[in-house]
């Protein structure tokens, strides 16, 4: 894992002092709440609902456990308790008070961490896959790229005031489960004929008001360009992006209003003027940020113990089955531990479960900790023999849920129930969701599928790519909550369809109970997921089994 | 032709900690919504803005809510400013929790 450097250290201390000194005169009346507010908002610092909320970095997901056992300290000394997991690969605090807040900044410092460019119109917290490293499929692990597009975007000079903000999302896989196509900028990694490793570069994807799927403005970017490119986009973007507007000015706008072709020109022409400033030393800093990425030292022994417990143990084997990747070591797992557990909030994770899953990987971990978007936590890379015992201690610690990539595994934003934006509530819904169909014991008859849940048009919760979408939405001051289906995030991303009307709060349940079971009705076998009979039989049986009902009752 | 005014309450969050607040009749900030003033006018509700704008080092953000006069005192009108005077949904947390005992 990547450890700070001197300046990285002595930035982040300084931005520390700086803001410290910041809310001492803004608590002193010296500054005005209009002067503080960019100043709090460019080191995460939001006023929410009921009240301030903090929300923290975590680069490309990857955490180290002290890293971990640091949240889980601030969640009990300044918090209350837990934290919450986000889209983002970020963790958010809820009830921070603000003279904490440097306190909270500095502890973050201890750890080589912070809250700087998680808001604000700058390049944000870069993403990536949560399997990086451990993939099966991986063709590179994407973090030492990640992590040097962080070092390029932290502070850059030319990229603080964009016209609105910017996210980059980057997969080393085919496979991808990074969303690349719903960001300003998607980098998924390919191999050219000649079987070097570079890049097909997406632009312009987006979720929000005006969703939209990337569209490819390279199909193959050697790796060594990767710095010069981003920054040409970056510069486009940052000259032709609309400020007049701030519902078009992100860059999926910008490239519908200039067009594909003139845009990709003007990348070009402006990547042939950057290269040759670039003299190689992104390349030597890239050389130097992998080796701390260098892969750990994978222990050889036997895995009779895995599997005498998945044939024997029908608890162990169903969280297998689940919560399991192929790692690309046969020896080891992608454990994937759900923070969806039936009835919770999506996401959230108690101050001792933070700490037992630093624990946890230290013993077990090969001391790693991810944070996937579909907020989850992943230690990606455990030996097979030591599964049964770690699933043990996660069931103990209410982290043993086996439902990843089920009904269950909801992504859902704060929404109303702490977000200043939202414009209905979303957690409740899932918690709802979950707990309805486990009732029904239906999840694992119905199999694979993404439900994803956003509080409002900004799609914090993905809706657009869920398999099964919604959207609250404040209709006459009633909550109403809009339905897509067929969304999907992957590197076939597709944006969900609208159902058409929406529906109450206490109907949105229901109505995705009838989707489900005119899904389990038309299914050709069970092994057609919901998407695939979706794909194949379109919108209609589902309008109808959410509408036509509904009619019915009413005329009863 | 004028449109009625719908009544309203002042409502912020508190600079320091974050809490939802209201504006009273006396010039005070209460934690409850039905201890604040429900305005009938205006030209008042936006003198008591302005008032309440002044207040920099106790309140952040603050603005008209539609309220409706109820047996307590004002209640709010929308879903929002209801979640405003409880706190979440998912947790026993904020005012439910702090305004209990």
């Amino acid at each position: 894992m990547y450890s700070y450097s001197d300046f990285d250290e002595a930035f982040v201390r300084t931005r520390v002092a700086q803001f410290t000194n910041q809310v001492e005169r803004r608590l002193d009346g010296s500054l005005t709440e209009d002067e503080f507010r960019p100043l709090r908002l460019m080191n995460g610092l939001y006023l929410q609902l009921h009240a301030y909320m903090l929300r923290i970095a975590i680069p490309y997901g990857s955490l180290n456990p002290g890293q971990m056992r640091q949240l889980a300290h601030i969640a009990d000394t300044w918090d209350k308790g837990y934290g919450h997991f986000t889209t983002r690969q970020n963790i958010q605090f809820n009830w921070p008070k603000l003279p904490d807040v440097p306190a909270i900044l500095g502890a973050l410092a201890d750890v080589e961490m912070h809250a700087i460019q998680t808001s604000g119109n700058c390049v944000r917290n870069v993403t990536a896959d949560h399997f990086a490293g451990a993939a099966a499929d991986e063709i590179a692990d994407p973090r030492p790229y990640a992590e040097l597009l962080r070092q390029w975007s932290m502070d850059h000079p030319e990229f603080q005031f964009l016209p609105r903000k910017f996210k980059i999302a980057i997969t080393g896989s085919p496979n991808d489960r990074a969303v690349t196509r719903a960001h300003d900028i998607g980098l998924r990694m390919v191999r050219n004929a000649a079987g070097e490793p570079g890049f097909e570069v997406i632009v312009g994807g987006g979720l929000g008001r005006t969703p939209m799927v990337g569209m490819t403005v390279r199909d193959f970017l050697p790796e060594a360009d990767l710095l010069p490119y981003v920054e040409a986009v970056l510069s486009v973007y940052n000259t032709l992006g609309r400020r007049d507007n701030k519902y078009k000015a992100r860059i999926k706008i910008t490239l519908h209003e200039t067009g594909k072709d003139e845009i990709t020109r003007m990348v070009e022409a402006e990547f042939a003027r950057l290269r040759p400033l670039f003299g190689g030393n992104d390349q030597k800093l890239l050389a130097d940020i992998r080796e701390a990425f260098a892969p750990p030292a994978f222990r050889d022994a036997p895995i009779d113990a895995y599997d005498a417990f998945y044939s024997a143990d029908p608890v162990f084997r169903a969280w297998a089955d689940t919560n399991l990747t192929r790692h690309r070591n046969d020896q080891y797992a992608i454990v994937t531990v759900s923070l969806k557990a039936h009835g919770k909030t999506p996401g959230d994770a108690t101050s001792a479960q933070m700490r037992l899953l630093a624990d946890l990987a230290e013993r077990y971990g090969h001391s790693d900790l991810r944070i996937s978007h579909e907020q989850n936590v992943i230690l990606p890379h455990v030996h097979k023999s030591d599964l049964p015992t770690l699933h043990a201690a996660l069931v103990q610690a209410g982290l043993g849920t086996a439902n990843v990539g089920l009904l269950s595994d909801i992504i859902a934003c704060p929404g109303m129930d702490y977000c200043a934006l939202a414009t209905a509530r979303s957690i409740p819904v899932a918690q709802e969701l979950a707990s309805h169909f486990e009732a029904l014991k239906l999840e694992h008859e119905i199999g694979p599928l993404k439900i994803k849940i956003s509080g409002c048009i900004n799609a914090c919760g993905h809706h657009h790519v869920g398999h099964i979408g919604i959207l609250g939405l404040d209709r006459a001051g009633v909550e109403n909550y809009q339905i897509t289906l067929g969304g999907d995030g992957t590197e076939d991303a597709v944006i969900g369809e609208k159902t058409g009307p929406g529906f109450a709060y206490d109907e949105i349940v229901p109505a995705i109970e009838r989707i489900l079971r005119a899904y389990l009705g038309l299914r050709l076998e069970p092994s057609e997921t919901f998407l695939q009979a979706f794909k194949r039989v379109g919108m209609d049986p589902f309008k109808a089994a959410l509408y036509e009902t509904e009619g019915a009752q009413h005329a009863a | 032709m004028s449109r009625r005014f719908t009544p309203k309450i002042v409502t912020a969050n508190r600079l320091r900690e974050g809490d939802v607040v209201y504006l009273t009749a006396d010039d005070r900030w209460s934690a409850f919504h039905n201890e604040a003033e429900l305005i009938e006018d205006e030209a008042h509700a936006q003198l008591r803005l302005l008032h309440a704008a002044a207040q920099k080092l106790l309140v952040v953000g603050p603005y008209l809510a539609d309220a409706k006069p109820g047996a307590n005192g004002p209640e709010p009108t929308h879903f929002r400013e209801e979640f405003r005077t409880r706190g979440p949904s998912n947790y026993n947390h904020g005012k439910q929790a702090d305004l209990a005992s």
